[in-house]
């Protein structure tokens, strides 16, 4: 490998993962955060009403 | 009445169209085309159309859905005519629902395999010696060798896991958008990074797995990958006019040998390809737009049904972003440092130049994880991470038309589940019996899964920048909005993307279809053309017809709903009563 490979894969990892840490960053420490909780098994279609 | 569906959280549809985004092109697809066309031009091209094409369709497509989703349209046909306000718009958005649905067809059989493959690496059935063993296994697996052979039970053939695959995604997708698709994603899309950050630590400590071949090793494989210039052997043609490339030189004792021998030989030659050289051919700028493309799921009518799902006031901008690079992470960062090093350590430049994404998938890579230590561990890891980024984009191709459906017929989840599932078993049936040589497969994904996307992301992106207006399309992008659309990307969406995609669609006719190549090299018409007019002596392929049928019938099946729906017609009478 190159130097030129080895600066072209690390600005091109870089690049991308830098923007994909901040993009999650950016979402997760949002003042609109909301409260995210994980369904369990419960079918939620609009046939039927939801569950409360 | 119904009740509405909405998406739990924001970070649940950042993961879900993510999830609908990556899938086997991250893996398989990528890499390869960055070691044809040159790491450093590919990547540069690669960029520049992430940013004149990705990210603006992406934008668009996100704001037309959510403003469609005000209007009370889930699916293609019912947002862009609300959209434009005209009952063209419906017809056009048909499009939006052929696309997801002809593409399953055939994807949930990849899918198949890829359970098939991982299961199968786990008992410990894949020991191949040679790229025939493996692609012995592959044709017999998949049914290649003959029409209908692909339909057998065992474990070393693909129907049980195509029925364990279907009943999966319509399982998910009856439990609905928040507890079927988001559900799922939130756990795959996280599994599916851990695992392709385990199999890529694994890979990149290989070094060189054989001893005698030191020169095929990791760092070897990554510069194959990523070396900005290409130092290729090239032979003089017969008649001496021209040089015509041998292969890729890698290492520089391969470099060296190869000099020898050619300053040996007065018809070889070594030379090296800068990259402003690469970059004046005009196929890479194709291979590269189109990578983006198509990894990036636009065009799909995907994302314009997820995104009309969401509130008013939700974010759409950083959501998209998000979900746009969460893509590319998987692709840049896992994908392109797994696949093409691994199989240049094990077999060298000649097992992986040139091979097609099936080729490198289920041909050369299981003979590379059958013969490391760990394979039958890691093969089965790196399969089951193919299957899941498998049917997160699954079951984002099933959501537009189950949406569709029921808002077009006004049906219920029960009734829009059993149809969808009717017409799909009927579909992906015709492509698993015509499974010789892939043909079936083969001619819908080019026509629909790759064609008929350059038409819908264009449509999509002019009614974004000239129909809606760029102004008012960017008021209501920025509503809720997190961050700003930087300005620029007012005067890239309304005249760059449509002319960038406009030229990539006449590129595409005429290289990929008509096969006339401006940049020299013999011109051929293509073999998909052919298929189904006839030529060069042979007459047309009737798999290929069929298949070309099968999408007449759908279409026509799609636009007589359409156009018999009365919600769509309520929806006109009441925005124009005279």
């Amino acid at each position: 490998m190159t130097a030129g490979g080895w600066i072209v894969m690390i600005v091109s990892v870089g690049t991308v993962t830098s923007l994909f840490t901040w993009c999650i960053y950016k979402v997760m420490t949002e003042e609109k955060v909301e409260d995210h909780h994980i369904h369990g098994l419960d079918i939620d279609t609009p046939d039927q009403p939801p569950r409360r | 009445m119904a009740l509405k569906e909405s998406w739990n959280s924001r970070l649940g549809v950042i993961l879900a169209v993510s999830g609908s985004a990556v899938g086997l092109g991250n893996f398989l697809r990528f890499p390869g085309q960055v070691a044809q066309f040159g790491g450093g031009a590919f990547m540069l091209a690669y960029f520049i159309s992430f940013i004149l094409i990705g990210l603006p369709i992406c934008w668009a497509e996100w704001t037309m859905g959510r403003s469609g989703g005000q209007n009370g349209f889930n699916s293609s046909p019912g947002i862009l005519q609300a959209i434009i306000k005209h009952p063209a718009g419906k017809y056009i958005g048909v499009i939006g629902v052929l696309v997801p649905l002809v593409i399953y067809l055939y994807y949930v059989y990849i899918e198949a395999w890829c359970l098939g493959y991982s299961l199968n690496f786990i008992r410990g059935a894949m020991e191949f010696g040679s790229i025939e063993e493996s692609t012995g296994f592959w044709a017999t697996f998949i049914g290649a060798a003959k029409d209908g052979s692909a339909i057998g039970f065992g474990i070393t053939q693909v129907g049980g896991f195509l029925i364990f695959c279907f009943a999966l995604n319509f399982y998910l997708i009856y439990r609905g958008l928040s507890k079927g698709i988001e559900f799922f994603c939130t756990y795959a899309m996280p599994a599916l990074i851990v695992l392709a950050i385990v199999i890529l630590v694994r890979v990149l400590t290989l070094g060189a797995p054989d001893l005698s071949k030191p020169d095929q090793n990791i760092v070897n494989g990554l510069g194959y990958l990523w070396n900005p210039s290409k130092v290729v052997m090239q032979e003089r043609s017969e008649d001496g006019g021209s040089w015509n490339t041998v292969t890729e030189i890698v290492s520089r004792e391969n470099i060296e040998i190869h000099e020898t021998q050619a300053a040996a030989n007065e018809n070889l030659r070594v030379i090296e390809i800068g990259i402003f050289e690469q970059l004046r051919r005009p196929n890479l700028w194709l291979a590269a737009a189109g990578q983006i493309f198509f990894s990036l799921s636009v065009g799909f009518g995907v994302i314009i049904t997820y995104a009309s799902y969401l509130k008013k006031e939700d974010d759409i901008v950083l959501s998209g972003l998000s979900a746009t690079s969460a893509n590319e992470f998987c692709e840049v960062s896992l994908g392109g440092l797994i696949t093409i090093p691994a199989a240049y350590a094990f077999i060298g430049i000649a097992g992986v130049a040139g091979m097609g994404t099936f080729d490198l998938g289920f041909k050369v890579l299981p003979m590379v994880f059958s013969n490391m230590p760990f394979g039958n561990l890691f093969g089965f890891l790196f399969f089951f991470l193919l299957f899941l980024a498998a049917v997160t984009s699954s079951l984002s191709m099933l959501q537009p038309v189950i949406a569709f459906l029921e808002e077009s017929l006004g049906i219920n989840r029960k009734a829009s589940v059993t149809m969808l599932g009717l017409i799909t078993a009927l579909g992906s049936m015709f492509v698993v019996y015509f499974s010789a040589d892939v043909k079936a497969l083969d001619t819908l994904d080019f026509w629909i899964g790759t064609f008929m996307l350059y038409i819908l992301a264009t449509i999509q992106i002019i009614i974004f920048g000239w129909v809606i207006g760029i102004e008012k399309g960017f008021n209501e992008a920025h509503q809720g909005a997190s961050i700003k659309i930087p300005s620029v990307y007012r005067f890239l969406m309304k005249y760059v993307t449509p002319t960038f995609l406009l030229v990539i669609i006449a590129f595409f006719v005429m290289e990929n279809m008509l096969g006339w190549t401006p940049w020299g090299g013999e011109s051929q018409v293509s073999g998909y053309v052919t298929d189904l007019i006839g030529g060069e002596g042979k007459p047309a392929n009737p798999v290929a017809l069929l298949s070309v049928g099968l999408i007449a019938v759908i279409f026509i099946f799609l636009t007589i709903i359409t156009a018999i729906s009365p919600r769509f017609k309520e929806f006109m009478k009441q925005e124009d009563p005279q």
